[in-house]
């Protein structure tokens, strides 16, 4: 005779800075069913979009998710090159793919950062984001900004990046390699990391397949879909890189997907700086008088996935329609499959690792279910049972 | 499969229900089909074709409600618009939902910001409107009477 | 410090958490980010507060012991930002609830953040 818990995560939850409401049903100490409500961080953006022009929208778009904020405009700059059928200059290629790598290093250490939090290891939270320090201002000293960059428009970038720079940026390469090592050696020995991540918040590659899941969500249930292999734009066919997977899918090969992601990142980059060297500096954009009438698709491998654009063109200024599709929009849904049979304070861990940007998908799910009653969980209280669970494991393997 | 055998299989088993085939560049085809055999010509790219859906564009033109579901052939880079025109008095079409759930969220959005019902949803309930605005508004939707 | 984030692309939400870390360590000036706004003295708003939030803010608002100072961070906790044209747009903070310190920025560095916080801190 177990009792049911609902317990609602969120909207306003420490765990989760985004609005978002996660009903969690409970027998016991076991998750039997997810609800979600969205809808609090709707903001109209694709409808905003057509009365903004071209330029105009990059700004707008860059905003829809602080920290994969130049995939978007990545891709949506992809689709409209697509629908003006030019090719940007190499120089461009290489700015937009550094800067696409820097963002996903920075990103992947946010995500670290969060996941120690929610195992309880706040020294690692404290750590990688303090690690990601010098990026942002590697970000500031390129581009002006630690976030939303600016760096796109219709045709190239906007700003250069000087030989001069690339020193600085190479030293900052070195030091998150070397940081990368310290955080991938202590995540991946841990045997408490070990017990609360391996077998847990499994996604098989069928259920990928069935949610269209993308980015390290599915490299780490062995579907092997990397935009900038598949569909390869920026300079990413110009240099050598892997697309890193895992097999087991728990959240344990979804954490070494993205550590190990950014070495590649760091060696893309490297690479993207060796190609500056040899291209003109200032050669950074085509012109591009107005844009025709058409449609382009276009995407970016944002760090959590495939982003995708859809731009209708009716050849004014601005687009006729803008269809914008986040990777959280697909990737949040797997929730149900991953967390449904854990327990309540695996249910943090297997949430938080398909890295949900919740503004991305433009909403928060809320699923009401009306009539349960029982005891209410507060969300500090599920934070704490996630950190009290890594604090028995601790203490049994002394 | 590559593009070219997937276009080909297309055009050779739902010849009749389609109306047009856009090439745009290698990786990038538009084939537009009557709304009646959405459901085979997923079921075709999903099950056999090894295509994955990467989400669905709807939009309000002259023409009527006009979606572009959206598939992706990881494999060679393809993406495949597969285009349909539905009446402005009755925008309807058959829900993929009950196929994969990749589509789940999408029609359920479309459903509320254009007014297009989505038969045979698993669970057509709201997504993102509640509290932000009423229902049987549907804030997407163009005015061309204006015109 | 009671954190509540609207309808945001989360710059601003990572700025905040940032200043937490060791090299802004927001600690040291006596602040703490706090899990429920009863124990809060600041209440720290950023985002564009679309409807749905709209009835949320109040409500947290309402839940605060009184005084409490309301801080808005951002461009859209401002004023909306680029997002105060959307069709579901309900703010800015300021027509919500009573607004003490305005911090603006897209996003506002850590040290703006703090800059704000402590002028904030030391004017009352």
């Amino acid at each position: 005779m177990s009792k049911k818990f609902l317990i609602p995560i969120g909207p306003y939850h420490p765990l989760q800075e985004e609005p978002e409401l996660f009903k969690l049903y409970c027998e016991g100490e076991i998750v039997k069913d997810i609800k979600w409500e969205t809808g609090y961080n709707h903001r109209g953006i694709e409808k905003l979009s057509e009365s903004k022009t071209y330029d105009q929208v990059f700004f707008l778009v860059e905003r829809i998710c602080g920290i994969c904020s130049t995939s978007h405009p990545f891709a949506f700059a992809n689709a409209v090159e697509e629908i003006c059928r030019i090719e940007v200059p190499d120089r461009a290629k290489y700015i937009r793919s550094i800067i696409g790598e820097l963002e996903r290093i920075h990103s992947h250490l946010l995500w670290v950062g969060l996941a120690g939090h929610f195992l309880g290891y706040n020294t690692v939270f404290m750590w990688a984001w303090k690690y990601r320090e010098p990026v942002l201002d590697l970000f500031e000293m390129i581009t002006g900004n630690r976030n939303s960059y600016a760096m796109f428009k219709v045709g190239g970038v906007r700003r250069d990046i000087e030989a001069a720079k690339i020193p600085a940026i190479r030293k900052v390469l070195a030091e998150v390699k070397k940081k990368t090592d310290l955080l991938t050696g202590a995540v991946m020995d841990d045997p408490v990391i070990h017990a609360r991540t391996k077998g847990v918040g499994i996604l098989t590659k069928q259920d990928i397949l069935d949610f269209g899941a993308v980015g390290p969500t599915a490299r780490a249930s062995g579907v092997a879909i990397d935009v900038r292999k598949d569909d390869p734009y920026a300079a990413y066919p110009l240099v050598n890189w892997k697309v890193i997977t895992a097999e087991e899918g728990d959240v344990f090969a979804k954490a070494k997907v993205r550590l190990l992601e950014m070495y590649e990142s760091v060696s893309i980059i490297e690479q993207c700086l060796d190609g500056l060297l040899k291209e003109k500096e200032g050669d950074i954009a085509v012109k591009v008088k107005n844009i025709p009438e058409g449609m382009g698709t276009g995407r970016a491998e944002a760090p959590r996935g495939e982003v995708f654009h859809c731009v209708f063109s009716d050849g004014s200024n601005s687009p006729a329609r803008h269809k914008i599709r986040a990777p959280s929009y697909v990737n949040i849904a797997t929730f149900k499959k991953s967390c449904i049979g854990q327990s309540i304070s695996d249910a943090t861990i297997s949430l938080a690792a398909v890295d949900p940007c919740y503004c991305c998908t433009e909403r928060l799910a809320v699923a009401y279910d009306a009539g349960t009653g029982g005891k209410i969980m507060s969300g500090a209280e599920i934070l704490k049972a996630s950190a009290d669970k890594t604090r028995e494991i601790m203490s049994k393997l002394k | 499969m590559t593009t070219e055998a997937i276009i080909r299989e297309l055009k050779e088993r739902f010849g009749p229900e389609i109306t047009d085939t856009v090439k745009r560049n290698e990786k990038r085809y538009v084939v537009s089909i009557n709304p009646g055999s959405l459901l085979k010509v997923a079921e075709y790219l999903y099950q056999e074709a090894g295509c994955r859906f990467i989400i669905a564009s709807a939009l309000h033109t002259k023409r009527g409600f006009e979606i572009h579901y959206h598939f992706s052939k990881d494999e060679t880079g393809l993406i495949l618009n597969i285009h349909v025109v539905l009446s402005h008095e009755k925008p309807q079409i058959e829900s993929l939902s009950n196929m994969f759930n990749a589509s789940n969220w999408i029609e359920r959005e479309m459903h509320e910001l254009f007014g297009i019902d989505f038969l045979n949803h698993p669970n057509q309930e709201k997504l993102i409107s509640e509290g932000n605005w009423a229902e049987g508004v549907y804030p997407y939707r163009k005015d061309f009477n204006k015109s | 410090m009671f954190h509540f984030g609207g309808a945001s692309c989360n710059n601003c939400d990572i700025e905040i958490l940032d200043c937490l870390t060791p090299r802004y360590d927001l600690e040291r000036f006596g602040i703490l980010l706090v899990g429920s706004i009863r124990h809060a003295d600041v209440l720290l708003v950023n985002g564009s507060i679309n409807m749905r939030d709209r009835d949320r803010l109040i409500e947290i608002y309402n839940q605060a012991p009184k005084p409490i100072l309301v801080v808005a961070i951002g461009a859209c906790g401002c004023t909306g930002g680029i997002f105060a044209e959307g069709n579901t747009f309900a703010g800015p903070v300021d027509k919500i609830i009573p607004v003490d310190a305005y911090i603006p920025g897209c996003p506002p560095k850590p040290e703006a953040i703090i800059a704000g916080l402590v002028k904030l801190v030391k004017s009352k």
